[in-house]
């Protein structure tokens, strides 16, 4: 038996590895194609205000550099091989190695994603049981009426509300940057960064909670009038103890897995928490390369903010086959 | 609710009630919008910086400009835009869910990955890089959107049309020798428009917000278009001298109409579904 | 004596038909019976006429869209919510219908065990596993991957151990193999001879005549007639209705004597 859920799992992992290899190939190929039919000169983005002093002799010598002037299939075919060596090239605007880039900043961003992903998932689904419990009751309508509104709610626009309260009215706050202006960054403090984690990931778990309260709720309604909770009933359980008991087991794990298959609703609401706040992370860097130009830095986002949301999707699924005894057993022992 | 009650009405006809409402609102502040041309927000350096009055009911910029009349351009220029590209979006979606749902195995499978392809980088980072892509401005927003919120209601497509295809009666007219043409106009149509309406009306919403977010962002609609995401992303420099009006107001009512086409889009849902209604 | 008594019991539900139009159906009218302790009366009707809906609503766990009319005694005290919910898993025990009705992730061992009221839970289930030939590693197996003759028995042996005084047995006996059956009703046949008293629902007469008191001949959502088992016999000529009678008569076996008389 042990064996052969190994087996299968490793089986499972094989093809996801095949179909994530085939999406990012896809994803590479497409990506490359639309950056190069930008309109957007990515040498102005790179000299930037210096581009008057530029002379054609120069903007020649810097294409050829870059390889500007090959076809587009040898372009892509060496971009490609430099990145399955590892080298996601340079920055233009930060005139770092992308990945480097990408590793700092994707620390700033683990810290805020991590926090509004945990706190989300907790009070969503907290949220999401008090209503099913309380189904029909004025509780559950201010629950869903309050989810159904921030599912219509700007990210951005909430992060902006939260600034003027408590960053312009309260003071409580600065009133952006990751870390205080002109201050090194080894020299920034755990307190300092707290302080300028804490509105950015109040916007996402804000935002973050309508999802996984409603999903939440709708499956634990699901659940209470489905026979086997009846049937409970039945036997006398009732309250905290039938849910304690037969809800939060049936619940739980299509909890736990969606949150983790919301990693695209996170990345995605973290470039605008990231943008309102000036949070540096990796969200700000995808805006910044975009408004800027800066091809080779976006293309690593795309790819990495890719990798980000297949990781999410793996762990919910591996997260199924390894808890659910449905899946995990499959050797069923029906003989009909 | 109370209203409904004093007209004795049941829950589906209050739906119903409540899709007119909602449908008359939205299509007033979308002609409102349209109707209005640029003198009435043609800046005032008289009344700078003015609070909410019963004169500006929003406020005013730091040019003098009414932010009622800015918010209400805005908000219909945002449901033109979110309009267009949730028509493309919808589109792409038909095409590939019929493809998936009749072509057999291979488009299937072909269609599967590229919903899965699609699905696969977060929805702002692919519209960031396809309004890279066209240079920003209203083509990339609306390439933007079309191409990023496909797979969700092909998805549904796909299903829809391949559960009527297998139902008895669809099986006994292609039994009887009735054309595929025939076949998908007299069964398949009837039974899929309500679903790709509904699916249409919740995809407005998302649309809505991916605009304005983008536009928020720098790489969406140009800074001179009276958009919401510009409003909202100007209004940022002014937050620290306390002008909160400025990003309140426009916020609020973008709200409220995303909320508004949710709900339409849900009622609308709850009528043609009847395992809704029992809810 | 009677222990539960059914008086005049309507179930209804509320329904949108297509359109705009709500309605109520009535799926259960009129109905009334007893439950004598000592006895086991047999409910028996087509499937789909209400014969569940009649558990549930004794044991107070319908749907919310459901509305019932009526009285229910219990020991000549009216069944109001409150003391349904107190009476329910003590006093009277539901065997259902199928194995939808355990957790489908909770080990089965362990939802036996809830439902001892009285005494060692783990004891009680090993004897009740015991009895009904229940291997001792089915305690640790999920209901999924029971077969359909041990669910049955898992389903009876959450009645068997609660101790209670009322048994509604909602089809309890297909799917099993006749040996099986033979040995369930026995169990419930034991259990009214220790002065209890055994709703025995079912659509397969037959099997329910092998031990039930009485027939109550359920149709179209009320009771019909109820009569004693000896009345079942040859033509069914002691059978006061045409259901009745037809029900009877459907018999393969009675088809077979009634040809062979003539
Ligand atoms: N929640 C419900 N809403 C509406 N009708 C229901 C509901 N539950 C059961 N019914 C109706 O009640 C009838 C009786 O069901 P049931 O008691 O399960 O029949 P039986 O157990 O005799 O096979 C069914 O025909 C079904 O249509
Ligand atoms: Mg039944």
């Amino acid at each position: 038996m042990r064996w052969r859920f190994t087996r299968n799992l490793g089986i499972f992992l094989f093809w996801k590895a095949i179909k994530m290899a085939s999406l990012l190939v896809a994803i590479s190929f497409l990506s490359f194609l639309l950056v190069k039919q930008s309109p957007i000169d990515p040498i102005q983005a790179y000299v930037g205000a210096d581009m008057l002093n530029v002379s054609p002799e120069q903007r020649e010598r810097i294409e050829e550099y870059w390889g500007l002037n090959e076809p587009i299939m040898e372009q892509f075919w060496s971009w490609g091989s430099a990145i399955l060596s590892g080298d996601l090239g340079t920055s233009m605007i930060y005139r770092l190695p992308v990945s480097e880039v990408i590793g700092e900043r994707f620390i700033n961003s683990i810290a805020l994603m991590s926090t509004a992903w945990v706190l989300s998932g907790i009070i969503g689904f907290s949220m999401g049981v008090l209503a099913a419990m309380k189904k029909d009751t004025w509780i559950d309508r201010i629950i869903k009426w309050y989810c159904y509104t921030l599912a219509s709610t700007p990210t951005f626009w909430m992060g902006l509300l939260l600034l003027i309260v408590f960053a312009v009215w309260l003071n409580w706050f600065p009133v952006g940057m990751g870390v205080p202006a002109g201050v090194l960054a080894e020299d920034v403090n755990i307190m300092d960064r707290i302080k300028h984690l804490i509105l950015p990931a109040l916007t996402l778990s804000i935002i973050g909670v309508a999802n996984i309260a409603l999903h939440t709720r709708q499956k634990l309604i699901e659940v209470l009038s489905s026979d086997y909770v009846v049937f409970a009933r039945a036997r006398g359980e009732k309250g905290f103890t039938l849910f304690w008991r037969h809800g939060l087991r049936n619940i739980a794990l299509p909890a736990i897995t969606l949150q983790f298959a919301a990693f695209s609703e996170l990345f995605g609401g973290a470039v605008l928490a990231e943008q309102v706040f000036s949070y540096p992370g990796l969200g700000q860097a995808t805006v910044e390369a975009g408004l800027r130009g800066d091809v080779p830095l976006l293309l690593g986002l795309v790819l990495f903010s890719a990798i980000f949301v297949f990781v999410g999707n793996l762990i919910a699924d591996i997260i199924y086959r390894v808890v659910d005894p449905r899946t995990r057993k499959e050797q069923s022992y029906a003989a009909k | 609710m109370q209203l409904s009650k004093q007209l004795n009405l049941n829950k589906r006809q209050s739906t119903l009630l409540a899709c007119i409402v909602l449908s008359i609102i939205v299509c007033a502040v979308v002609l409102t919008g349209f109707l209005y041309d640029e003198d009435r927000i043609a800046s005032n350096l008289e009344v700078r910086n003015a609070a909410p009055s019963f004169d500006h009911f929003f406020g005013t910029d730091w040019l003098g400009r009414d932010m009622f009349s800015r918010t209400i351009m805005g908000l219909s220029l945002s449901i033109g835009v979110g309009l267009v590209g949730a028509i493309g979006s919808a589109s792409i979606s038909i095409i590939l869910g019929v493809i998936a749902a009749t072509m057999g195995k291979v488009a299937d499978s072909i269609v599967t990955w590229l919903i899965d392809l699609f699905l696969s980088v977060p929805h702002l980072v692919s519209l960031i890089l396809i309004a890279f892509a066209f240079g920003g401005g209203f083509k990339g927003i609306v390439f933007g959107i079309a191409l990023t919120h496909w797979p969700s209601l092909a998805r549904v497509i796909r299903s829809e049309v391949m559960q009527v295809r297998s139902l008895d009666f669809v099986q006994v007219s292609r039994k009887m020798g009735k054309s595929r043409w025939w076949i998908a106009k007299e069964h398949i149509m009837p039974h899929i428009v309500p679903q790709i309406i509904v699916g249409i009306l919740l995809l407005f919403p998302h649309a809505i917000l991916h605009e304005a977010a983008v536009t928020f962002l720098g790489l969406g609609l140009s800074p001179h278009e009276p958009a919401i995401g510009i409003i909202l992303s100007e209004s940022m420099r002014y937050l620290s001298v306390g002008m909160w009006w400025l990003a309140f107001f426009p916020g609020i009512c973008l709200l409220i109409i995303v909320r508004m086409f949710d709900k339409i889009g849900d009622n609308l849902r709850m009528l043609i579904d009847p395992h809704h209604a029992h809810r | 004596m009677s222990i539960l008594e059914v008086d005049n019991l309507s179930v209804s539900f509320k329904q949108y038909t297509s359109g705009l139009r709500q309605h109520t159906q009535e799926v259960i009218s009129n109905l009334s019976m007893e439950l004598v302790s000592g006895e086991i009366l047999a409910v028996v009707g087509a499937s789909g006429s209400g014969k569940s809906l009649l558990a549930h609503a004794i044991l107070g766990i319908l749907p919310s869209n459901a509305q019932t009319s009526g009285k229910i005694r219990f020991d000549g005290e009216v069944l109001t919510t409150k003391l349904q919910e107190q009476l329910r898993g003590k006093e009277i025990a539901l065997v259902p219908q199928s194995v939808s009705f355990l957790d489908p992730l909770m080990r089965v061992g362990a939802q036996v065990r809830t439902s001892v009221r009285k005494g060692k839970a783990k004891e009680a289930q090993k004897k009740v596993f015991e009895r009904y030939h229940l291997k001792e590693e089915v305690e640790n197996m999920y209901p999924f991957q029971l077969s359909g003759g041990m669910a049955r028995r898992i389903l009876v042996s959450t009645a068997m151990v609660s101790g209670a005084r009322v048994i509604i047995a909602d089809e309890p006996t297909p799917g099993l193999d006749s040996v099986v059956i033979k040995e369930a009703l026995t169990n419930f046949r034991e259990f009214a001879d220790q002065g209890c008293a055994v709703m025995l629902i079912s659509h397969d007469i037959e099997s329910a005549l092998q031990v039930a008191d009485k027939v109550a001949v359920f149709y179209g959502g009320t009771v019909l007639e109820i009569a004693p088992a000896e009345n079942f016999e040859g033509n069914g000529d002691r059978l006061q209705h045409h259901y009745s009678k037809a029900l009877w008569r459907a018999l393969p076996q009675n088809d077979f004597t009634c040809e062979f008389k003539n």
